[in-house]
């Protein structure tokens, strides 16, 4: 018989973490600090009135962009809080959580053999979308000595003639990275000298704890060549809803429009009736829980710091990347030794690519107690050492 | 008052039990100066004590508790403060508010069984000067107390893992 599966799929490496997961499951009283979601519920109102629609009989497929009530609220909230401008009707599409506007993106701009540049460590998907496109994944690493930013001269050293597009994620999920705008300068003049498209991933934008986030595509004159992927999962406690969204130039826009079309046709309607409702009033809501991820960082990381466990101060997203380089263990050693002996579940560093060996990535979108009783068990696992 | 007292009165008012230290920890401000701080709002009676929420249907001691509406003409100078000072001095008595709408002043009134209540109304509110007219609710369950919802929320399935 015929090998069934497509060499694509099959290029495409497994999850790092299959056996943790299934180590984690079958253990009772397990901390996990390996989830990358918000702990709170979906603030009620946003339920209620997606509970209500589905009660007037909203249940129907959207236009394929996304409801145009969504659009609009989307256009002026990007418009206010970032200074970004993308018309609802022709640069903007509602998608089915960021990853499928990640997997159109990569569709819509990559010809078979394009590199993708991809700053790592990164979420688990980049560089296998781009696999999956016919392109070929190229890391780059953000180093623990330049705060996990992406450094121009390490991007300058990936860009050969085949570079077709960066692929960034800022606040970064596993580093907790923020690019402020003077970081993104020298990307910027990077990107449009080579000619590059730049993806830019800013799901965590609400979730930078000093100052403002800044859109890539406001930087310099990155709009024109810039994709900016965005969603309603981590601001609002809504991963469950699968709400993400794609602004880019027209061209860039219909090309991934087509595709969506085809994979996906909309974005599930109670999800975008919700998001809408994220938008008219759940600021205070998104607010507090903000207000709640910065108090559990200072003080998880403080507790880090002081077990031993050294690690930066992360400016967004809500992931502390720890160094285990003084335990003497790799970040493989040191989290299935912590989940087995001390029920600690995070998630080793390398898996999320190049930059992340030798540290763990410790979600602490859990509660303030969860967090204290972990550094407790983590401390313990240290001093057993 | 500033946005810093605002952050330790919301920890405070979330878990009193927190040390000074460990809300030093999380705003980033010195310990010396949280503690400082809190004095300072204790002393400005900002702070009122601290306390611990309790669903005491659930601890069971048998107490009922009932809303009190009622109408009162207010005293001239005073308005409706003397006979909401003076109804405040009841231990009974666990909230009192002037409101708006057809009462003017609401109680809510706690005791060890409804006979308890009723007399406390009839016999010490309900003939007060100026009272005209009361209302009597009995609360007959408390669902919510203060932002503290009172089900008990199944927990929801969360993976162990996710990237």
């Amino acid at each position: 018989m015929r090998d069934p599966v497509s060499e694509r799929a099959q290029a495409i490496p497994p999850s790092g973490i299959r056996r943790f997961f299934d180590l984690a499951l079958t253990m009772e009283g397990v901390i996990s600090l390996g989830v990358g979601e918000p702990d709170f519920s979906t603030p009620w109102n946003i339920c209620e009135s997606s509970i209500y629609s589905i009660e007037q009989g909203a249940t129907s497929y959207t236009s394929n962009r996304g409801l145009q009530s969504l659009r609009e609220a989307l256009s002026r909230d990007l418009s206010r809080r970032y200074r970004l401008t993308y018309n609802p009707d022709r640069e903007m599409i509602i998608t089915s959580g960021v990853s499928e506007a990640l997997d159109i993106a990569i569709r819509a701009i990559t010809n078979p053999g394009d590199e993708v540049i991809v700053a790592q460590p990164s979420y688990v998907s980049y560089a296998p979308c781009v696999t999956l496109a016919g392109g070929i994944p190229v890391p780059v690493e953000c180093r623990e000595e330049d705060r996990f930013k992406l450094n121009p001269d390490a991007l300058a050293e990936k860009i050969t003639k085949k570079t077709k597009a960066l692929m960034i994620n800022f606040p970064n999920n596993p580093t907790g990275a923020v690019m402020r705008k003077e970081d993104l300068e020298p990307i910027a003049d990077l990107v449009i000298d080579n000619d590059l498209t730049l993806i830019s991933d800013e799901v965590y934008s609400e979730l930078t704890y000093e100052g403002n986030h800044i859109a890539s595509a406001t930087v310099g004159d990155l709009w024109e060549r810039t994709i900016t992927l965005n969603g309603f999962s981590k601001a609002y406690a809504m991963t469950g809803w699968r709400i993400g969204y794609l602004c880019a130039p027209q061209a860039i826009c219909d090309a991934a429009l087509k595709i969506h079309q085809y994979v996906m046709l909309c974005a599930p309607a109670m999800g975008q009736v919700a998001a809408l409702e994220a938008l008219r009033s759940a600021e205070d809501d998104k607010n507090r829980m903000v207000d709640e991820y910065r108090l559990r960082r200072n003080m998880f990381v403080a507790g880090l710091n002081r077990i031993g466990l050294s690690c930066h101060v992360p400016e967004g997203a809500f992931y502390a990347f720890p160094s285990v380089k003084k335990s003497g263990l790799s970040d493989a050693e040191f989290a299935e030794r912590l989940l087995k002996e001390q029920k600690v579940a995070v998630v080793p560093g390398s898996v999320l690519g190049v930059g992340g060996q030798n540290h763990l990535r410790c979600a602490y979108a859990v509660s303030r107690k969860s967090l204290s009783e972990a550094l407790e068990r983590m401390e313990t696992f240290i001093e057993g050492l | 008052m500033d946005e810093s007292d605002l952050q330790i009165l919301r920890i405070l008012e979330e878990n009193s039990r927190l040390s000074a230290e460990e809300i030093a920890t999380m705003t980033t401000l010195d310990p010396a100066v949280v503690q400082a701080r809190i004095r300072a709002l204790e002393d400005a009676r900002i702070i009122r004590r601290y306390t611990a929420a309790i669903n005491w249907e659930k601890a069971g001691n048998g107490e009922v508790a009932a809303i009190i509406e009622l109408k009162v003409s207010p005293e001239r100078d005073f308005g409706y403060d003397r006979i909401a000072e003076r109804l405040s001095r009841f231990n009974q008595v666990k909230t009192l508010r002037l409101i708006t709408g057809t009462y003017d002043l609401q109680l809510i009134v706690t005791g060890k069984n409804m006979q308890e209540v009723s007399r406390f109304v009839s016999e010490h509110v309900a003939p007060m000067d100026r009272i005209r007219e009361t209302a009597t609710h009995i609360i007959m369950k408390s669902y919510k107390e203060n932002g503290n919802t009172f089900f008990e929320q199944q927990e929801t399935e969360r993976l162990p893992f996710s990237f």
